[in-house]
């Protein structure tokens, strides 16, 4: 199958911690994959590596067969390789309408472009993204009136409105209510079985990644601890020494 | 009544006022086309102070450099630039109607591609600059303006440079340049209302609301910094050349460049009226205007403390700014719904 996303070897060190040490992973496309860890074992610091929001210290990414660690974070979210936020983000200032408007992609750089209206289309695809999500009946409200858990799911369609390829969501079930969660993960499948986008999610939530990854990474002190499918990495007895604190 | 017929009397409504308040209050010719230049200044700040969250205290730099441009080119049209310099005491720039007016309507737009071009430059450089570090830098940028317009011998230095004398009879000035402001302020108001509307509007919006998400849904928001830097430069531009003319002498630091005053008050208007919201700058340079010129008439001596007193209680007890404290009472008259009525 064909590799989306290639990290080889990559470091990334603040100072004296060491975050990432010598990591590397493969995404296939159209697959979801797992990426989990204790806390402070750098699986943010990975994704923001991913993404270009810092330089990394040594190492390459490939999306789609194209080097991608010297892009900018914008110039590699229009390739189509996007993220959301564990402290989830959105346009507080703006109803929910006109968050998922203006996450239309931005792959048209003419100056025109800019200056444009909304097509009907784009419209309609906004209330079908939000009937998705399940927050068709907000639609009009102030994004930054909405409960943490209801941002969380705006911010996940935002992501969907922008057409991504590939899409890293950080802890996407953190702080949602119990109940909600299998409707996410429900659609999280759907997102990536309907509109063929591939996933890289971390989580800390085992029944959640469990349930949802095909192909689980384990990070602990910064580096690559294990990797396999759910059943292996459940088992994997440095997986369970990691989270129980052994390391 | 619908919405669209209220709509038309409103705009209906200010048409009337901006065509004949001229006519019937005379006396206030002059102050009437300032306060339509305070409300160009208001709605030009709330680009980006409202609308981008940036807020920046360097926007009169592009209103001195149109004022400069436009009187230059009325000097290069029709005047000897050396013999100026020499004899500037005693020189009479008295032109005709046709070629003042001809000089002005040239001279602005100069001034706007001249006053384009350095906001495109600047942009680049200061926009890279966030929160308090691009509102410190563009603060210095219109202290430093000011001072290196005083060192240029072509456009008279420290001593200032004097537009074309107005052609025809000393009062009928007011008049003329009541309705250039006029028509700047309808031409601005509705090609903001305009570009708020695409997804320039909302892409500034995003910008102001969190940049770095922005830049992380692949938005090239450098670019609509700059833009949006532009377009408030461009309308600025049409206010300076306006304004040189109208004031007729030009010094670099009270007339071009006051950033403590017009520089300052740009920003208290819209935050007076309510940033963010289109029809709040408009609201708050008109009251502004209007209660400064009021304090100056009725409590000379103190019609800065005054004015400085009222500043501070809106800031106080009306931080959303009057239009800001309308759609928190009324959201649904402004397209917002609230829980639950959706």
């Amino acid at each position: 199958m064909a590799l989306i996303l290639e990290v080889n070897n990559v470091s990334k060190s603040f100072g004296g911690v060491i975050a990432n040490h010598d990591i590397s992973l493969q995404v296939p496309a159209g697959k979801i994959i797992g990426l989990i860890g204790p806390n402070g074992s750098g699986k943010t610091t990975m994704f923001n590596s991913i993404v270009g929001f810092h330089p990394m210290d040594s190492g390459s990414v490939r999306f789609q067969g194209e080097e991608i660690s010297s892009l900018l974070v914008p110039q590699i979210a229009r390739l189509g390789l996007l993220r959301t936020f564990q402290q989830t983000r959105i346009y507080g200032q703006m109803t929910c309408v006109q968050n998922m408007l203006i996450s239309l992609p931005h792959r048209n750089t003419g100056i025109a472009h800019m200056f444009r209206k909304f097509q009907p289309e784009s419209l309609e695809k906004v209330d079908h993204l939000l009937e998705f999500v399940g927050l068709f009946s907000k639609r009009k409200l102030m994004a930054g009136d909405l409960s943490f858990g209801q941002q969380k799911l705006l911010e996940f369609a935002m992501a969907l409105m922008n057409d991504p390829k590939l899409l890293l969501l950080d802890e996407p079930t953190a702080g949602i209510n119990p109940t909600l969660i299998n409707g996410l993960i429900d659609r999280l499948k759907r997102a990536n079985a309907e509109f063929g986008i591939t996933l890289l999610v971390i989580e800390h939530n085992m029944r959640v990644i469990m349930n949802l990854a095909e192909h689980i990474y384990c990070l602990a002190h910064g580096e690559l601890l294990a990797e396999g499918d759910p059943a292996a990495i459940q088992n994997d007895q440095r997986v369970i020494d990691a989270y129980l604190g052994a390391h | 009544m619908n919405k669209s017929t209220k709509t038309a009397m409103l705009y209906g409504g200010i048409l009337l006022i901006g065509l004949f308040l001229p006519q019937l209050l005379p006396a206030f010719q002059t102050q009437i086309a300032i306060m339509w230049m305070m409300v160009v200044f208001a709605l030009t700040w709330d680009i980006l102070g409202g609308r981008m969250g940036y807020n920046s205290f360097g926007n009169i730099v592009f209103f001195g450099v149109g004022m400069y441009a436009a009187a230059s080119v009325q000097h290069e049209l029709y005047f000897d630039i050396g013999q100026f310099e020499v004899i500037s005491d005693q020189f009479n720039l008295q032109l005709t109607p046709d070629k003042y007016v001809f000089g002005l309507a040239l001279g602005s737009v100069v001034g706007a591609v001249v006053t384009v071009a350095l906001a495109w430059i600047l942009g680049i450089g200061v926009l890279r600059l966030r929160g308090h570090y691009f509102a410190i830098c563009t603060l210095g940028l219109s202290v430093a303006v000011g001072e290196i317009a005083g060192t240029i011998g072509y456009i008279g230095a420290g001593s200032g440079m004097a537009a074309p004398v107005f052609p025809l009879a000393m009062g009928a000035s007011g008049q003329f340049f009541s309705y250039y402001f006029f028509i700047l302020m309808v031409v601005t108001f509705f090609s903001l209302k305009w570009l708020y509307s695409t997804r320039f509007g909302l892409a500034i919006n995003a910008i102001r609301d969190d940049e770095d998400k922005a830049e992380a849904m692949g938005l090239h928001t450098t670019r609509y910094k700059i833009m949006a830097w532009c377009v408030s430069a461009f309308f600025l531009s049409f206010a300076g050349a306006g304004f040189g003319h109208l004031n007729g002498f030009i010094d670099p630091l009270d007339v071009a460049f006051p950033g403590a005053t017009f520089g300052v008050w740009m920003i208290l208007m819209a935050i007076l009226g309510g940033k963010g919201t289109l029809w709040g700058p408009v609201v708050g340079a008109v009251v502004f205007h209007i209660t400064q010129e009021f304090f100056w008439t009725t409590l000379l001596g103190w019609q800065r403390v005054a004015l400085g007193l009222m500043i501070v209680v809106v800031v106080v007890f009306f931080p959303m700014g009057i239009m800001g404290w309308a759609r928190e009472k009324w959201p649904e008259r402004f397209g917002h719904a609230v829980e639950g009525k959706s």
